[in-house]
């Protein structure tokens, strides 16, 4: 079927929540309102890894206002145990540990004791009263110095090494022995936070007939209640989470953090108590993602044929164990054919908070090192960087060193637009002036996306127009893309159908809104609940007709002569039987991987350091673009938070290991002044294991900027950066005194 | 503290409230009149999600004082539209899917109007320098642009109309 034949699916419709979110309507988690609403607030640690030796909340119990005050004794201490709720295998213990801390602090910005009181202002005075007397410990804050022996150790044993993952295939070192060209070189990436700009916020009323409501910002409402009742030590069914509109996630908004804190408060004071977390608590008390050391080495033969590939991968866990080294060693060489390679990834502790995902967590570390590397040997080659990627590019067949082959991907073509793209070949200008110099450079990235449960229910009206309600937290316009997938199924435009994300009693159990998924895997649980509609209503138009076969398409039921649109049929519903109930539960395992790529013109500025992106061009394999403008959205939304990775954000920490630049002023994301117009092109290449084609967007385009525009400042000033971010001072000490 | 008694025209409406010596303009807004449509994202006046108009100057909320806003004359983000009609910035945004998560939108708008109020046909660049501090995560700021110029077209051409 080709896109043509579609007649919702790749059209621009204007989204069904956009009305409320243009006038200020909609109800974001702090927005949230309640009769008798207590407001929290929390004790964080001054510390980056001490014993806590006291905790004395006497003091902030009295203070006027206070109506409760917990700390982690409040909690039910359940035995240890491993469970994974969606944030992957995690004892129960460490889940506990990082909502409220017990015996040791293991970060500065670890939440310690909470408060809530019938003013925010009086909660904030009194949490500032609750003493809290530490031993300090010595801190250790990069994967490299933890790794080292005699490095302070977070969670005793003999190593702060959580996790060694190991893939090999073929032979590396022989392969090496016969490379025409060897390239080995180190990286360093800086912690980095996803910057979404909502802070985190939940409201928890646990109500008189002990079930624990909780309504709240997060990218996985039954993650939600399946933690808060985990560590309240609840049944599931307990816990009913409404999930509010969300102002960004990027993977940030999968843990959780407020929600047990204020049902523990709400439980006491027997009244519903809100959380919210300030900018410094977002960047000191949330989940940044995993600085990084890697070192990469890769050969070619003299035709420019990768033969053999190594990569070493020390990633920040933060302060408990699962980070994101396990995804960048899948993802390191995935997009080329390398029939040598050896990866070996660390997972390790470190006293920053405990890492959360960031937008194909773990990946873009990774390809900075290998399109580094890559980049490198075309030029010792003489070859056009394209034209070696191509010639080595991952295609259908194509084994990976962690095991699986590629189905039907779209790695060479998304090269052969690059190459085509007007960008690839226009000039680069002249520098702006005598001090500046210019360059481009290419990269591509991988993404393997996930599948997930989801589901999705239809309830048709009388008036041809349908309801739609599912799971999803919609971040980014997927109420629309999902409806549209519907719509298209049922034959009707898409503003007849009004779809809404509704509570954990309401829809069954949905994954998170996470893994460039939703649009994938709740798009394909809303096909598959729309052809449910489409089944019964065929047998409604059976029964009125008293016909045999009905046939169903483009919106019109026919059998023989007779016909009649859906909406018409859906004006008989009563007296064809009733309501008409669609409904559908998925669990895909075809994923269908992504890839992309981007060409970056920089400027440096040889004087100061600085680069400017003058033009910047992103290319994404959707699959099948549902909506366009969403899927343009996402590959521009990820190009400019590359952007800001690759130039200027990182945690600043001093060596006692607090953050020195916790606010949107010093940890600098770009401005709309720092960046041109991100040109985009979609690439499409179906995946052939969903019934559109979709493969997932959300993700794969944030993989390659940082290296891209690396090899752009190479390309520049002749020297390469080896270190995340290439701020002004970076590229003037790189350029050392050869300006 | 005693509170302090404030009255000021909110949204072409007449408003008294009771404010703490403390409470910035922005709590005082969602907090004690419940309007939400206004965002804080950092509480420092860095990221601009609590942009409104105080006397027709653009401001960060969170940067004003409740009391400072005694006698005075404020707009926010639920007074931009005319009863059911979006302002042209507010349909172009849907329009250009200039916005994603929505929590930066309100800021925008706001910070936009300003602009379009005094500069019917600004370039890119000078849209670009105005809307500098409101900071969104989610668009990588291209649909934005092109929709607060889509929206300056609409009003030149309704004003010639």
């Amino acid at each position: 079927m080709s896109t043509s034949s579609y007649n919702v699916i790749g059209t621009r419709p204007p989204r069904h929540d956009g009305a409320d979110k243009v006038t200020g309507r909609a109800i974001y988690a702090a927005d949230f309102q309640m009769n008798g609403l207590l407001h929290g607030a929390m004790v964080r640690s001054t510390h980056a890894h001490a014993i806590l030796k006291r905790v004395d909340t006497t003091k902030a119990a009295a203070f006027p206002g206070v109506v409760a005050v917990v700390t982690a004794d409040d909690f039910p201490q359940t035995p240890d145990r491993i469970v994974d709720l969606g944030e992957g295998e995690t004892p129960v213990s460490h889940l506990r540990g990082n909502v409220l801390a017990k015996g040791k602090v293991l970060y500065q910005g670890h939440a310690i004791a909470a408060v809530a009181a019938t003013s925010l202002q009086a909660a904030e005075q009194a949490a500032k009263l609750i003493e809290v007397e530490y031993e300090p410990l010595p801190c250790v804050l990069t994967a490299v110095e933890a790794m080292a022996a005699g490095a302070p150790l977070l969670h005793g044993g003999d190593t702060n090494v959580t996790a060694h993952v190991h893939h090999a295939m073929g032979d590396s070192e022989a392969a090496f022995a016969g490379a025409a060209i060897v390239i080995e070189r180190e990286f360093t990436t800086a912690t980095v936070h996803q910057g979404y700009i909502e802070p985190h916020a939940a409201t928890v009323l646990w109500n008189n007939d002990g079930r624990v409501n909780v309504w709240c910002s997060t990218q996985g409402s039954f993650v939600v209640r399946d933690v808060v009742s985990c560590l309240l030590d609840l049944p599931v069914s307990a816990v009913r989470v409404t999930p509010t509109e969300i102002g960004g996630g990027f993977g940030g908004k999968i843990p959780v953090y407020l929600e047990p804190v204020a049902a523990l408060l709400s439980k006491k004071s027997g009244r519903p108590v809100r959380l919210v977390m300030s900018r410094r608590d977002v960047f000191e008390g949330s989940g940044p993602t995993p600085g990084s050391m890697m070192r990469v080495k890769m050969g070619a033969d003299a035709d420019g044929k990768l033969i053999a590939a190594q990569a070493f991968l020390a990633y920040e866990a933060g302060a408990y164990a699962g980070g994101m080294v396990g995804a960048g060693a899948m993802c390191v060489f995935a997009a080329y054919d390398i029939a040598n390679q050896t990866i070996d990834g660390y997972d390790v502790l470190v006293n920053k908070p405990s890492t959360a995902a960031y937008r194909a967590p773990g990946a873009p570390n990774a390809a900075f090192a290998t399109e580094s590397v890559v980049d490198e040997i075309a030029r010792k080659l003489k070859m056009d960087p394209l034209e070696l990627r191509l010639r080595n590019a991952s295609r259908e067949g194509t084994r990976r060193a962690d095991g699986p082959k590629f189905r039907r991907v779209g790695c060479v073509e998304v090269i052969e637009a690059m190459q085509a793209h007007p960008h690839y070949s226009a000039p680069l200008g002249e520098p702006s002036h005598a001090e500046a110099k210019r360059g481009r450079g290419v990269a591509i990235g991988y993404w393997f996306n996930i599948g997930l449960p989801s589901s999705c229910v239809i309830s048709v009206n009388a008036d041809g127009t349908a309801n739609l309600i599912e799971g999803s937290t919609d971040i980014g316009g997927t109420r629309t893309s999902i409806a549209m997938q519907a719509a298209e199924v049922m034959g009707i435009p898409v503003d007849r159908i009004h779809p809404a994300v509704v509570d954990t009693d309401t829809i069954g159990y949905t994954g998170v809104t996470g893994g460039s998924r939703t649009t994938y895997a709740t798009g394909w649980a809303a096909h598959d609940a729309a052809q449910d509609v489409i089944r019964q209503m065929k047998l409604r138009a059976a029964k009125l007709w008293q016909a045999e076969a009905v046939e169903f398409a483009d919106g019109v039921f026919q059998a023989g002569e007779r016909q009649m649109t859906f909406a018409e049929l859906a004006g008989k519903m009563s007296e064809t039987g009733g309501p008409v109930v669609g409904q559908a539960s998925v669990n895909p395992r075809g994923a269908g991987g992504s890839f992309a790529g981007v060409i970056a013109d920089v400027e440096v500025d040889t004087g100061t350091g600085k680069t400017t992106i003058l033009r910047f061009t992103a290319v994404q394999d959707a699959g099948r673009a549902i909506h366009p403008s969403y899927v343009e959205g996402q590959m521009q939304g990820g190009s400019v938070q590359g952007i800001g990775w690759a130039l200027n954000e990182e945690y600043w920490m001093n060596p006692e290991g607090r953050m020195m630049n916790a606010s949107l002023l010093d940890y600098r994301m770009p401005t709309i002044l720092d960046v041109p117009m991100i040109d985009t092109q979609i690439v499409e290449v179906p995946n052939p294991a969903h019934p559109f084609g979709v493969r997932g967007v959300g993700e794969a385009n944030i993989v390659s900027p940082p290296a891209g525009i690396a090899n752009a400042i190479r390309d520049a000033i002749g020297v390469r950066l080896y270190h995340l971010p290439m701020n002004p001072p970076a590229v003037a000490a790189a350029m050392g005194g050869q300006k | 503290m005693k509170k302090t008694y404030v009255s000021m025209q909110l949204n072409g409406e007449p408003v008294e409230f009771l404010a703490e010596p403390s409470q910035t303009l922005l709590e005082c807004l969602r907090d004690t009149l419940h309007l939400t449509g206004t965002k804080e994202g950092c509480g420092d006046g860095n990221c601009g999600s609590c942009c409104v108009m105080l006397d027709g100057t653009l401001v960060t909320s969170c940067l004003v004082l409740g009391v400072e806003a005694e006698g005075r004359t404020v707009t926010t983000i639920e007074g931009i539209a005319a009863g059911q009609k979006l302002h042209p910035l507010q349909k172009a945004f849907i329009d250009h899917a200039a916005l994603q998560c929505g929590i930066c939108t309100p800021g925008f708008i706001v910070a936009a109007k300003a602009l379009l109020d005094q500069e019917p046909d600004p370039s890119e660049e000078r849209i670009r320098l105005w809307l500098a501090n409101n900071l969104c995560r989610c668009t990588g700021y291209d649909k934005i642009v092109r929709a607060v110029q889509a929206a300056a077209k609409e009003i030149r051409e309704e004003k010639q109309a």
